[in-house]
């Protein structure tokens, strides 16, 4: 008796001599959502992969649902939904073909099969659509109906590679809510992102992966404890307005050549409102000011000394 | 077996939502024949009455028309999400290509059927006993089977749908350059001999022989082995193909 959902130790994947995964050990737990946060090309898409069966590993251990990924594959398959990055749908077919496809495909009989496509179609709010072909789906249809298609036959593990990229923020909210249906429901989710804030709301643990690493796993909290709060950004028009704010904005950091003063703030309104007013109150005038709340950048600059997009050779 | 049958429901769908495909696969051999019959076989002198002599040719010309449909269609699972949906599911690793052929020769037999009516509204009047149209049937399925494998590998390892296209024309030209349209000792040197060692010469002679019901046992040993072998290297290099393709 185990609880691990997913148990990786030692992950190894090179591509020629590219190393793309370079020892990752991972654990999730039954019935949680896990998310692995990394930026593009940090190797995400290749650990779901391996961990799905679809790419072998040249070095380590995966047991998915307490079964060998390599000498029990067929039981890690039966066990698993996934939905990567591209939508995995047959555009020739309808939205209820697709499913039906699906619940052939899982061999679950006619009636069965019937009903529980008509309830997925439901769910998603497809039925209106379900007899068109999938050729004039929106992109966020084919996100929901590709889901779907995974959730036939009941998965009690889902993969999902960045599930909400692309999509609209209405999309995205929508997908969020299915996942926690998902949890609820007790299946577990492994999911990849590039947003530091889906991960947040959805994630129990997070994982943060950097060129096939992983540098820091903990709770959402845990982790935001090891990077910088959000702050207020204030730009001036000149040297002495600058130096001016210097002397009232207490714990600011300053940057003289952009002429502008980063202050530790939650990034309300209240406390925004005061950093305004006390400027105000001087007379100084600020030509711009932005709320930065952290984002993936000042994860990876927390935690490995450089920005996700800037990687040194 | 399932898989299969499931596979094959889908192949089957996007065919007839495809009927132009269907049309064109059908209709090119007919005008193919229509303009040999007609307009040039006039000029050919093969012995016998030209219709007699291009039938056979025209039935495997519209087997092999109809391969670059299978390797678009090959490719384009290939190079869409929808394969990698399969590939994690627990189901049969080679349903989804075995679906592929099964639906190539079906669409290849329809085709056949129409063109061997039109043959036969222009004057073909086949010679062939029951047991010898029997084997006339046993030859087509096979030859649409073994070309369909190698097909479905050629599409496999094509990049993208547009060269699945291409590279299936080899196939498409190969007949032409047999004893399809005229006999293969009419031919300039060079071409004559590659016309009578390539296969389809003997596949064609052979077919010709059972529906004129003049077989000839030992262009039917040739006819029979090479379609075996296309359909094991198709099969092998299929599935070897599919299984580096992630």
């Amino acid at each position: 008796m185990t609880s691990s959902a997913i148990a990786a130790a030692g992950l190894r994947k090179a591509y020629k001599d590219k190393i793309v995964l370079d020892g990752i050990d991972l654990d999730v737990a039954a019935g949680t959502v896990f998310s692995l946060l990394g930026p593009n090309g940090a190797g995400k898409t290749t650990t779901i992969n391996v961990l799905t069966t679809l790419t072998k590993a040249d070095g380590g251990t995966v047991r998915v649902a307490g079964h060998d990924v390599v000498t029990e594959t067929k039981a890690v398959r039966a066990a698993i939904g996934v939905t990567g990055q591209f939508a995995a749908v047959d555009e020739l077919l309808t939205g209820q073909e697709n499913l039906q496809l699906m619940a052939d495909l899982k061999r679950l009989d006619s009636g069965t099969g019937r009903r529980i496509v008509a309830g997925l179609l439901e769910r998603f709010d497809l039925t209106e659509s379900a007899q068109k072909l999938v050729t004039t789906y929106s992109g966020g249809m084919r996100r929901k109906l590709d889901l779907a298609m995974t959730l036939v036959g009941s998965p009690q593990i889902i993969f999902l590679d960045e599930p909400t990229t692309g999509l609209d923020p209405r999309s995205r909210r929508t997908m969020w809510e299915i996942i926690r249906q998902l949890v609820a429901d007790g299946v577990t989710i492994f999911l990849t992102t590039q947003y530091l804030d889906e991960a947040d709301r959805l994630a129990d643990r997070i994982a943060v992966l950097d060129q096939g690493r992983i540098v820091a796993q903990g709770t959402p909290a845990e982790l935001k404890r090891q990077i910088p709060g959000s702050h207020v950004r204030f730009r001036f028009a000149d040297v002495a307005e600058f130096e001016a704010a210097t002397l009232f904005l207490t714990g600011a950091t300053r940057d003289e050549e952009d002429l502008t003063l980063r202050v530790p703030s939650d990034g309300g309104a209240r406390s925004v409102r005061a950093l305004l007013d006390k400027l105000d109150d001087h007379s100084i005038e600020v030509e711009e000011f932005s709320v930065h709340t952290p984002d993936l950048d000042d994860v990876f600059l927390a935690l490995t000394g450089r920005t996700s997009t800037k990687v040194d050779a | 077996m399932s898989d299969s049958t499931t596979m094959l429901g889908r192949n089957f769908k996007h065919t007839i939502r495809n009927p132009t495909a269907v049309f064109n696969a059908i209709l090119f051999p007919i005008i193919l024949l229509l303009m040999f019959v007609y307009v040039i076989g006039g000029a050919f002198d093969v012995g016998v009455k030209y219709i007699d002599y291009a039938t056979p040719g025209m039935i495997i010309l519209t087997i092999c028309y109809g391969l670059s449909a299978t390797a678009m269609a090959v490719n384009s699972d290939m190079t869409k999400g929808i394969i990698n949906r399969f590939k994690v599911m627990d189901i049969s690793r080679s349903a989804v290509l075995s679906a592929h052929v099964v639906a190539t020769m079906l669409r290849t037999l329809v085709a056949i059927t129409a063109v061997i009516g039109v043959a036969l509204a222009m004057g073909f009047r086949p010679a062939a006993s029951f047991v010898e149209w029997l084997g006339a049937i046993g030859l087509v399925v096979l030859v649409s089977f073994a070309t369909s494998w190698i097909t479905v590998a050629l599409g496999l390892a094509a990049k993208t749908p547009e060269s699945a296209g291409m590279v299936s024309v080899p196939l498409i030209m190969l007949p032409f350059l047999s004893s399809a349209i005229v006999p293969a000792d009419t031919m300039a040197v060079g071409v004559r001999q590659f016309a009578e060692y390539q296969p389809f010469t003997p596949i064609i002679e052979t077919l010709r022989g059972l529906l004129t019901g003049d077989p000839s046992a030992g262009s039917a040993i040739t006819a029979v082995a090479w379609c075996v072998g296309i359909a094991l290297v198709g099969y092998l290099w299929s599935l070897a193909t599919f299984k580096k393709r992630a």
